[in-house]
């Protein structure tokens, strides 16, 4: 054997190979995370991976890091409870479109709501890949999916503008083809004092792919490649997602806004007077 | 106080520092009590989105090193079964207060019930154990909520506490003794360095030391069937030895577990069996029947899961009747019925709550019972 992937240092390898099927974008979501947490100022014992349930529910099992699996939908309820008990983490939930908007989607609202300093990376591959391809709350309308055999009939979610518009402070989208352009925003994102939102559009070759004739993995790659318009700044209310149209990419909302712990010792403070001590984490 | 006050300040005791929580009647008052007071403690409470999301963020805390409760009553207590299980499997150390009212579904919310009894113990999906306790007053909120901590810990289980909404809205003189009078058990870490601890390596019968996010352990916790390493697995020995790991730690340390509160059992020929506000009601009943000449005990239940099963098997040794009034239409009596094994008669006083029994309807079953000590069946041995 040749050397050793420098990236292996980040990854659980005694666990390879990976569950993923050929062709899927999730190897390549992953890879750009670690670009992130490479460049990150943070101390890589101090960030958490947090995980629904799901194809990209097994992302927090691969990488070298405290990481937590955890039910499905509940990830952001989780790292809200780890985040609070030791603020001095990073954590990053990285789950997938079913996970985190079908059954886990009021749980979405609420952190953004409370500005929760998490980072939630969705990986958006439109199905539900590890249950045979399902309809999710981000399928176009027309898609086919194993319980929609005559195309969905359903409007999807418009990821970007549900974080914008439920008070997450940055909010991004990019493809798995921009690689550099999606490890930069999760970077950016893990820095942000506050809720941010980077959506992933990721292949799913095996169960959205082949079923919506858009072909495997390579040929998905090259829709996303030809299909991509990139506009920073786009109005979120503008880059919802169709069957066969374009996918705005971009950085669409980096604002400053108070996190919820911030919030709290200032109210606190306000409350108690001098004698309050700053909340720092549970002792 | 009331059971709901005191059951905040048994957690702040035992150590609790951090809450998630929703509100719901009855058990609302113990999150107000704790949201006022966590503050000034170096605590933190959030209340949540709801119920479902307030039993997860108390086990993401409890990795992050806190000692960690959810409050709720039944139908909260109906969404965190997913997360009973979650906390079990990962073997997750937490506590789940249940004030019970009323049911089902959304029953009559502020009237007292004790009908989750067996939710408690079977409610998430597959095999485990958990361990549930019972107060009848304010001062056991305080005491058994310390004590459902310190079992969290020795055990890694969730522990439930099941209160009713008579405990939780009763108000009794609580003492709370000084700081350095509770025992509070602390969470065990591992002493192991990074390369050589595995998460989920134990000993038969007991619990892994824990280590805490952040500190370089770089460690997995999974809901899924999981190796020493905390790693999926889908090897069935290993998913054998796991599952039987989590039950035992729980039923072969039944002996240590169990806390039970016994009056004139040793040559009772009848026992009531009892537990939560019904133990109280029972007690007037128990009485009257003594001063009647009725050679009747009490056994109260402060552990009611694991369930006495030894105890009772004992005393049916002597005992000829039992009988159980539960704030339910039967569902700890089918223990009581599973233990006793016929050997001795077995009364159910059911009740579907909103109220306590009427201490004559317990009185009248002693009478009873005393008259007819054998509906026993043989049992062929």
């Amino acid at each position: 054997m040749s050397a050793k992937n420098p990236r292996n240092q980040y990854l659980r390898t005694e666990r390879m190979p990976n569950i993923w099927c050929p062709g899927c974008g999730l190897g390549t979501a992953v890879n750009c995370f670690i670009s992130a947490i490479e460049d990150c100022e943070t101390p890589l014992d101090q960030i958490s991976v947090v995980s629904g349930i799901g194809c990209t529910g097994r992302v927090a099992g691969y990488l070298k890091l405290d990481s937590f699996h955890t039910t499905h939908g509940r990830p952001i309820p989780f790292a809200t409870g780890l985040k609070l008990s030791n603020p001095k983490l990073k954590v990053v939930v990285f789950s997938g479109d079913g996970d985190l908007f079908a059954i886990g989607g009021n749980h979405f609202i609420h952190a953004a709501r409370r500005n929760m300093d998490l980072t939630i990376i969705c990986v958006n591959n439109f199905t539900y890949g590890m249950t045979g391809g399902q309809v999710t709350p981000t399928t176009p309308i027309d898609a086919f999916s194993s319980t929609t055999p005559y195309g969905n009939i359903e409007e999807p979610f418009n990821l970007p503008f549900l974080a914008d518009c439920s008070g997450a402070v940055y909010v991004a989208r990019w493809t798995v083809f921009h690689v550099r352009q999606a490890a930069r925003a999760m970077r950016e994102a893990m820095h942000k004092n506050g809720f941010s939102f980077i959506e992933i559009i990721s292949p799913c070759p095996t169960l959205y792919g082949r079923r919506n004739k858009i072909g495997d993995g390579l040929k998905m790659m090259q829709a996303f490649k030809d299909n991509s318009v990139i506009a920073d700044e786009t109005d979120t209310r503008n880059v919802a997602l169709d069957f066969r149209g374009k996918i705005i990419c971009g950085k669409f909302v980096d604002r400053e806004k108070t996190s919820f712990l911030d919030m709290y010792n200032i109210k606190m403070a306000e409350r108690f007077g001098p004698f309050y001590e700053p909340y720092e984490g549970i002792k | 106080m009331d059971g709901d006050h005191a059951c905040c300040e048994g957690a702040l005791a035992a150590g609790c520092r951090f809450v998630a929580g929703y509100p719901i009647t009855p058990s609302t008052e113990v999150v107000e009590r704790i949201a006022a007071r966590f503050p000034s403690v170096g605590g933190m409470f959030i209340q949540m989105e709801d119920e479902i999301a307030s039993s997860i963020a108390m086990q993401g805390a409890v990795w992050a090193g806190a000692k960690a409760m959810t409050v709720t009553s039944g139908p909260g207590f109906s969404l965190m079964m997913e997360h009973i299980g979650y906390a079990a499997m990962t073997e997750a150390p937490c506590v789940f207060v249940n004030v019970q009212r009323t049911g089902p579904s959304t029953g009559l919310p502020t009237q007292p019930a004790q009908a989750d009894m067996m939710q408690a113990r079977w409610g998430s999906h597959g095999d485990y154990e958990i361990i549930a306790l019972c107060p009848n007053s304010p001062q056991e909120c305080f005491d058994l909520t310390i004590e459902a901590f310190n079992l969290a810990e020795i055990y890694r289980v969730p522990v439930m506490i099941m209160m009713d909404e008579c405990v939780g809205h009763m108000t009794e003189k609580v003492v709370i003794p000084r700081a350095s009078e509770i025992t509070v058990e602390p969470r065990h870490y591992t002493t192991q360095k990074p390369e050589e601890y595995l998460p989920y390596k134990a000993e038969k019968n007991s619990a892994p030391a824990m280590v805490r996010v952040g500190n370089g352990y770089r460690f997995h916790v999974t809901g899924l069937t999981h190796d020493e390493r905390g790693y999926p697995s889908t090897s069935l020995e290993i998913h054998d030895r796991f599952v039987n790991r989590l039950i035992d730690k729980v039923r072969n340390n039944a002996r240590q577990i169990i806390m039970l509160d016994e009056t004139d059992t040793a040559d009772a020929d009848v026992v009531v069996v009892s537990y939560g506000i019904t133990s109280r009601v029972a007690v007037k009943a128990i009485q009257a029947a003594r001063k009647n000449g009725i050679n009747v005990g009490h056994l109260r239940l402060m552990t009611v899961w694991p369930f006495p099963e030894k105890r009772l098997h004992t005393l049916a040794s002597h005992v000829k009747a039992f009988i159980m009034p539960e704030l339910n239409m039967g569902q700890m009596y089918l223990e009581l019925q599973r233990c006793i094994e016929g050997r001795a008669a077995t009364y159910l006083i059911p009740h579907s709550g909103g109220t306590v029994h009427n201490p004559d309807d317990i009185y009248q079953k002693i009478v009873y019972a005393a008259r007819h000590p054998r509906k026993k069946k043989e049992t062929a041995k």
